[in-house]
């Protein structure tokens, strides 16, 4: 794959001394979708803020499409669209008038056919002539994607895209971006949402006090660190795990009527067909059995606290 | 050199200009005309002539540097102040632009705009009082200088200001009173010696008499020395809006 961001010890540390980056190496392939997952002050906007020149870094250095942000930054920053975290925009302004100021700015000619074709895309074509504080929410963060796409982006930065809006919008969201992709842009994405980065994301990275974690290709990374489960229902009630089952580490739900087995996916031998064959032994009679399989929310909240551990 | 970036700046701040064409034109019309009813027939009757002109005509070039260097810093301060306040600066510091471009759209099209407010100026004091300019390209040249630096000076107190009532405290604290007391409607001649001296410690005495000179020949102070101090105001606001964009002050982390 080619790579679009090559991202190498980049460091940022603000004037008080706080060390916003600490070495940041990352890097992004084209056409792919990755998302950083990351709790609040992790480093997140930091880093996309730095890639995209509104931060200046304190070291290392950071490639778009080959061009470095820094000494080429006319060229890298033409390949970027960015949509911040928060909806800014200029509230008198039409909605086609800030966009095509957007154009300009990325020192693009004007280009009526495509702009209409991103506002048709963003369904917002109807609304070109209003102004944006006319808008509603959900409206006013599409005007911020069709601000970003405008210029033509190769690589496309959105933070927090999502933050604080309602399911549904989201979900229209999480379509635009598979349509982007579609397009062959590359989108980092930043996130609070675990289950946004498991809906769309092919990567997902995880940032954490100002240091990358991991980047790892999604499924897997959910097939390697995600523990499975596995409940059985019981026919009858039982009292206590029985003692030949003790190896297996049971819990025993507090109905009576359930076991849950915890075991490791990767593993060759899940020691799930000698647990039957040991229920049967023990005469216990089977009601339904369920799978279950760990969520990237609980991987990242593991790999966060094992990190705070470890410091 | 980004054209189109610095002609979508432009644009956009001529575009704010002209939705409140109104308000925007409207308003120092009307305070001119005000300060001629006030200053002109009012007070100005009373007055015999100034250095050989009526009073009437005598603070018409007072009056339109009042104007073009009171909006000329509006403008420019608002137009940089808006986008960090609303946070849509971060468009600009996320393109393909370096501050000179910036600068260009913003400051360009504040000037143009004091440029259109001071021409209207003059053309409605052709209604209140027979005025000739003897140095029209001077004129022009002065007019054109003054709209440039004081847009540079509100392109500065937009970066610097945290909040609106930091916007209005120079305009308001420093340079009003400085207008009114560098002779907009009086020659410096005709003040006691020791607050002649102190006057000249005033820089836009130097504006306006240069000013007036283009438009009656005469002048408070010599003319090289008014083109002087209003280019070195340039260069100087210059300087500072270079230095602003290299190390971020205010607007980059």
């Amino acid at each position: 794959m080619t790579q679009i961001v090559d991202i190498t010890d980049l460091r940022k540390t603000y004037k008080g001394g706080f060390e916003a980056l600490k070495g940041i190496d990352l890097t992004i392939h084209e056409g792919e979708i990755l998302a950083l997952l990351g709790p609040n002050g992790a480093g997140k906007t930091t880093l996309i803020s730095t890639l995209c020149g509104i931060t200046t870094p304190s070291g290392g250095s950071a490639r778009v499409g080959g061009h470095d942000i820094v000494t080429d930054y006319r060229a890298a920053r033409s390949l970027i669209g960015l949509v911040p975290q928060e909806v800014a925009l200029e509230p008198f302004e039409k909605v086609i008038n800030t966009i095509q100021f957007s154009r300009g700015v990325f020192g693009k000619p004007k280009n009526d056919a495509l702009i209409e074709r991103i506002l048709r895309q963003l369904s917002l074509w109807d609304k070109r002539h209003a102004r944006t504080r006319e808008l509603s929410g959900g409206m006013k963060r599409r005007v911020l994607i069709a601000k970003a796409l405008c210029h033509e982006p190769r690589v496309l930065f959105l933070d927090e895209p999502t933050a604080g809006v309602d399911v549904e919008l989201r979900r229209d969201m999480w379509q635009i971006v598979e349509g982007l992709k579609a397009d062959g842009v590359t989108i980092i994405l930043t996130t609070h949402y675990i289950e946004e980065a498991e809906a769309i994301a092919d990567r997902v990275g995880v940032i954490n006090k100002g240091e990358l974690l991991l980047v790892e290709d999604k499924n897997a990374l959910m097939a390697r660190m995600g523990q499975k489960s596995l409940r059985i229902d019981l026919r009858e009630a039982v009292k206590t795990v029985p003692k030949n089952l003790a190896e297996y580490d049971l819990d025993l739900a507090k109905d009576n009527l359930s076991l849950t087995y915890n075991y490791d996916a990767r593993g060759e031998g899940t020691g799930i067909t000698r647990l039957l064959q040991a229920l049967a032994k023990e005469g216990l009679q089977l009601r339904d059995l369920h799978t279950s399989q760990s969520s990237l929310e609980e991987i990242f909240v593991g790999l966060v606290h094992e990190e705070e551990d470890a410091a | 050199m980004n054209v189109f970036a610095i002609k979508a700046i432009y644009m956009y701040e001529m575009k704010r200009f002209f939705r409140t064409l109104m308000e925007s034109l409207l308003s120092p019309v009307i305070s001119t005309s005000l300060y001629f009813v006030v200053f002109g027939a009012a007070i100005g009757s009373r007055i015999d002539q100034v250095e050989g002109i009526t009073y009437g005509a005598f603070i018409v070039p007072g009056l339109i540097m009042l104007s073009v260097m009171t909006q000329a810093i509006s403008n420019a301060s608002f137009g940089i102040y808006f986008p960090k306040f609303i946070g849509t600066i971060f468009e600009l510091l996320s393109a393909p632009v370096n501050f000179l471009e910036i600068v260009i759209g913003y400051v360009g099209a504040a000037a143009t705009k004091a440029l259109m407010i001071g021409i209207i100026i003059l053309i409605t004091a052709w209604f209140f009082v027979d005025i000739q300019i003897m140095h029209p390209f001077a004129m022009l040249a002065f007019l054109i200088l003054t709209c440039l630096s004081f847009s540079l000076f509100g392109f500065i107190i937009g970066i610097w200001a945290d909040n609106f009532q930091q916007l209005q405290l120079i305009p308001l604290l420093i340079i009003t009173p400085l207008i009114f007391l560098g002779g907009s409607f009086y020659s410096i001649t005709m003040l006691p010696p020791i607050w002649q001296t102190i006057t000249l410690f005033n820089p836009v005495v130097y504006l306006i008499s240069g000013f007036r000179w283009s438009f009656f020949g005469q002048a408070d102070v010599p003319v090289g020395l008014s083109l002087l101090a209003i280019m070195g105001f340039t260069a100087l606001c210059m300087a500072v809006v270079w230095w602003i964009f290299k190390s971020g002050y205010k607007i980059k982390s």
